[in-house]
């Protein structure tokens, strides 16, 4: 190997890499046989983390930096005056399995510029993994992009070598699109999602009669959305990522708070701040939707087409609906238990287990990990009195807001003084 | 006659399962259980040197594990290896109180030694975690991948099935520097294995010789990669420490100063 050069490469290739947020090496089984390399159980791990704080689980770099196409919000746009690199195959796949054997990583996220067209770009891709597969005997986790209009012999091909496919779709409406990378065709982005969903679904049907059928992307697909970079409601986005739950199975939707990268009438300015709350707000919202039974509607809709900055998204919905509290620890079944503000998915299961011996009470929910500062005016149990009497939901709020503290307050209180 | 016992044994799981037996074999009335290094404080009771034996332990065990959920015996496990000061007792009374509820006892989280025993053993699940992410070999010029570690709580042999089966095809060594033993797979089996240090084993700059060729460029390249992979705009010490807790930063060949 020639370190100095792939030092190099590897430093623009993965700075260009880094924006992409998707850094997941869970939900793939893939078992080490005939001892070969590595060994996927199902569980990711996160073997290091930036100073951003961003999970470092996969080895993660473009192929190439050369991009024919000038979109907006990206680095890589051709009109961006910057150094530009492109790996070689069989770097790639070096590099992927001496970091491996060093357990520096759970494997490859290899995404790239598009170079020539979209066929030329994935097939290169694919040999790649295919190369990490096949010659290697590798097991780890393999993320590939599906570049946007890629075809779908391409793929099928690329779904049998990777664990995960994902195309980011970037801009969460198709105006948006259209405004910030006029080149690109919406319907570009969602051909490859379509045929990678129904290759999985047909996957899971023949493998229910034969064992053997090789494994297809097992690790499903993800999807990416820009938040902030045009003007779309918390409602317009949260809609957006519900269609692609629903309609292509994504395994996860990310938001990723847009980063000013140049000036560009089009987009916010240099030195604007990331909107690290409101993604953070987006992904409290995603959770509820995926795991605690929320309707998108419910969280947001035409009257709250924006999510709360000051309190969480349940905390918010529970203090416009108190007409569902309260809630009885002791009697609730799961689904209500786990609308209750600051009790989290850990805790509905310990309440669970825990009620079959005894009444909880207020000592015992504090003990399991309930945030009691919000839970109490939500919930009875076997103390005596309910906390909200008959507090109004302004009055919870100020109340809870008063007697917590949140990593964000600042950001907000500075934000709100101005009126 | 109401008299206490303290009682000592060998570190063993199978000398603490003894301890339980014998508990109930003698019908003690247990106040603390001592690993091997602790003296015993309790000036007011008996003290009782445990010899460990195999099929009283198996016994327990064997009783044990009819009652309790798979949960519940892992928990127990894990929370052993805690080593924690005073888990030995915590043990003994978990024990107790599914021995005499028989029944299943794992999901009593109101029961404060039930979440004790579920909070250690979610301590050291967590740290068995860190350790299969922070590990980080270095290729040696025998080719094994070689490793130090000075875990919190003795989790090699929970960490053995994971880097056996990811690893099958490399020679590799991974050390607990704190209990002075380790893994070592010879490409069939991992086996426990002790090893003499000099001092200062371990880090490349002092042991060139010991080291492939190549060692320092791929580490250099990895470091390369992190620092390059960072959002500056984004930046969040607090959240980065609070994921890679300042303890851990001397195995990270990304973080450690030493490692250049």
């Amino acid at each position: 190997m020639m370190f100095d050069r792939i030092k190099e490469k590897l430093e623009i290739l993965a700075d260009a890499a880094k924006y992409d947020v998707s850094c997941s090496s869970s939900g793939s089984k893939r078992s080490n046989k005939n001892k070969g390399l590595g060994n996927s159980d199902g569980m990711g791990i996160c073997h290091s983390y930036t100073e951003d704080g961003r999970c470092v689980s996969l080895l993660k770099i473009l192929l190439t930096n050369h991009c024919i196409f000038d979109c907006a919000y990206c680095v890589t746009r051709r009109s961006n005056d910057i150094k530009r690199a492109a790996f070689k195959v069989q770097e790639v796949v070096d590099l992927t399995i001496n970091f491996y054997r060093r357990n520096y990583i759970e494997g490859l996220f290899l995404s790239s510029g598009i170079f020539k067209d979209a066929d030329f770009t994935m097939e290169r891709l694919i040999q790649v993994a295919k190369k990490l597969r096949l010659e290697e005997n590798f097991n780890g986790y393999i993320h590939l992009k599906s570049i946007p209009g890629a075809s779908d012999e391409l793929m099928h091909e690329a779904g049998l070598y990777a664990d995960r496919l994902s195309v980011n779709i970037e801009i969460p409406t198709v105006s948006g699109l259209k405004k910030l990378a006029p080149e690109k065709d919406h319907a570009d982005f969602i051909k490859p999602m379509e045929k990678v969903k129904n290759e999985i679904i047909q996957y899971n049907s023949e493998k229910k009669l034969i064992k053997s059928t090789p494994k297809y992307a097992p690790a499903g697909q993800s999807t990416q959305m820009i938040v902030g970079a045009t003007g779309e409601s918390d409602r317009e986005i949260m809609l957006s990522a519900n269609h692609y739950y629903k309609n292509y199975n994504m395994k996860r939707v990310y938001y990723s708070g847009y980063v000013p990268i140049r000036n560009d009438p089009r987009l916010p300015s240099l030195g604007s701040q990331v909107p690290m709350l409101r993604e953070n707000r987006l992904y409290q919202t995603d959770w509820l939707m995926r795991f605690y039974g929320f309707e998108v509607n419910e969280l947001l809709n035409p009257q709250f087409p924006n999510l709360d900055v000051e309190v969480d998204p349940k905390l918010s919905w529970a203090l416009r609906n108190p007409q569902h509290f309260p809630v009885d620890i002791n009697r609730a079944e799961k689904e209500t238990l786990l609308r209750i503000p600051g009790v989290g998915l850990k805790s509905v299961s310990k309440i669970l287990n825990a009620r079959k011996y005894r009444k909880l009470n207020y000592d015992h929910l504090k003990a399991i990990g309930v945030a009691l500062n919000r839970a109490k005016y939500f919930i009875i149990c076997d103390s005596r009195g309910w906390e909200t009497k008959d507090l109004g939901s302004a009055k919870i709020k100020s109340l809870i807001l008063r007697n917590s503290v949140g990593k964000f307050r600042k950001e907000y209180s500075s934000q709100l003084s101005l009126f | 006659m109401n008299s206490t016992t303290s009682l000592s044994y060998d570190g063993s799981l199978n000398g603490l399962l003894t301890c339980i037996f014998l508990n109930y074999e003698e019908k003690l009335q247990v106040v603390a259980i001592h690993p091997p290094g602790i003296a015993s404080e309790e000036l007011f009771s008996n003290h009782l040197e445990v010899i460990t034996e195999k099929p009283k332990a198996e016994r327990v065990w064997k009783a044990f594990k009819k009652i309790a959920t798979a949960r519940g015996v892992k928990n127990i496990y894990f929370a052993y290896l805690s080593e924690e000061p005073g888990i030995e007792l915590e043990i003994l009374k978990y024990f107790q109180h599914t021995f005499q509820r028989k029944e299943s006892i794992d999901g009593d989280f109101a029961n404060s030694h039930v979440l004790k025993i579920a909070q250690t053993a979610k301590k050291v699940s967590r740290e068995k975690h860190r350790m299969e992410a922070f590990v980080r070999f270095q290729l040696t010029k025998d080719s094994i991948y070689f490793a130090t570690i000075e875990p919190d709580f003795n989790v090699l042999p929970v960490i053995k099935h994971h880097f056996t089966s990811r690893y099958s095809d490399q020679e590799w060594i991974i050390y607990d520097l704190k209990r002075k033993f380790g893994l070592y797979y010879n490409l069939t089996t991992t086996n426990i294995i002790n090893i003499d240090f000099a001092k200062n084993s371990g880090s490349s700059e002092e042991n060139d010789y010991f080291f492939d060729s190549h060692e320092q460029d791929f580490q250099k390249l990895w470091k390369n990669y992190f620092e390059a992979t960072t959002i500056k705009s984004r930046i969040n010490i607090r959240l980065h420490h609070q994921h890679v807790p300042k303890r851990y930063w001397k195995y990270l060949i990304e973080k450690n100063p030493l490692h250049n």
